[in-house]
């Protein structure tokens, strides 16, 4: 640990050439710069530990506000590296704790950042979300003159709602992982993510598809336009792009058995 | 909230695509030379943070298992 009091935040990886004359400022407002080492340069920043320290960061990561500005200003200045160069991300809140500490990083995993590095070269990622419309069709009209009165008449018409709601989604699950195959074609890498909770994204709408794509630059045309053509084509689906992302989703082997273990 | 409902749901829809990113992605530094926030279960912090956050809670039971299933290929 530093005796300054302070850290060194860092951003992203990049193997080389041109990155960043002009980054934004850093997450704790700091002036963003860069660190060689093992041929690979780490960019990073100098913040205080009284906010970003271990204990600080325990308790600003549970503050909305804090995450959100924080998060958006490290993909800033992650995305403002990526797209001058391929860059590896690092994940949010890699603290280090002085310049010797980023050199020793980067020596250390040098093999797995120059993985990373040929892995997303020339290539960006994109998100497709598809949202579905569940809403069931009127319910068959079982009749007023069917046996057994009010109440099983009732529970007919229950059982064809329920019934054909499961046909519903089954239907769209089908039609979204058609979409996620036809995508896979034109992406270098993807996967599905789960989806984003109901209650987190503020709505009730089911999604049957989360997912993220690894894509070469000189495809991004493409592949958007299939977006759009893929949107047309599944009336029930609407299919929505974000993008072009750093390679977040895809930086290395640990995210094969979808989750790292130390 | 102040917002509109939509531009609500787009920010928040936008911040959790952010948020799925930079907290679940991104390359892991373990050992020595990072803080031991490195091994923080980052997803489960935001989720929670998100969650504390919105008030209605109907579907919290697929909040609380974040798990993917990779199709890389």
């Amino acid at each position: 640990m530093a005796d300054d009091g302070t850290g060194v935040w860092v951003y992203a990886v990049v193997g080389g050439g041109r990155y960043g004359d002009e980054l934004p400022a850093g997450v704790a407002a700091e002036r963003v710069r860069t660190i060689e080492a093992a041929g690979l340069t780490a960019v990073v920043g100098t913040v205080g530990l009284d906010d970003f320290g271990e204990a600080a960061l325990r308790r600003n990561l549970e503050d909305l506000d804090w995450l959100e500005t924080t998060a958006r200003t490290h993909d800033a200045v992650v995305g403002a590296v990526a797209r001058n160069a391929d860059t590896v991300p690092l994940r949010l809140a890699t603290v280090c704790a002085d310049d010797e500490q980023v050199r020793a990083l980067l020596a250390e995993s040098r093999r797995d950042f120059e993985a990373a590095l040929r892995q997303i070269a020339g290539r960006a990622e994109w998100g497709v979300r598809a949202i579905a419309d569940t809403t069931a069709p009127p319910a068959p009209d079982v009749g007023t003159d069917a046996p057994g009165g009010a109440g099983a008449r009732y529970l007919a018409r229950r059982r064809a709602e329920l019934s054909s709601r499961d046909d519903i989604e089954r239907a769209l699950a089908a039609e979204a992982e058609s979409v996620h195959t036809t995508l896979l074609r034109l992406a270098a890498m993807g996967r599905r993510q789960s989806p984003t909770a109901p209650a987190l994204a503020g709505t009730r709408e089911w999604m049957p598809l989360n997912g993220t794509y690894l894509v070469d630059r000189d495809r991004a045309r493409e592949f958007a336009d299939a977006v759009a053509s893929l949107d047309r084509d599944h009336e029930r689906l609407r299919l929505e792009l974000t993008g072009p992302w750093p390679p977040y989703s895809f930086t290395g082997i640990e995210r094969d058995s979808g989750r790292e273990s130390p | 909230m102040t917002m509109p409902p939509d531009e609500n749901r787009e920010r928040r829809v936008a911040l959790v695509d952010l948020l799925d990113r930079v907290l679940a992605g991104g390359v892991v530094i373990a050992g020595d030379v990072t803080l031991a926030i490195a091994d923080v279960d980052l997803v489960q912090v935001s989720l929670r943070t998100l969650v504390s956050s919105v008030r209605a809670l109907p579907a919290l039971d697929a909040v609380s298992a974040p798990s993917e299933q990779a199709t890389d290929g």
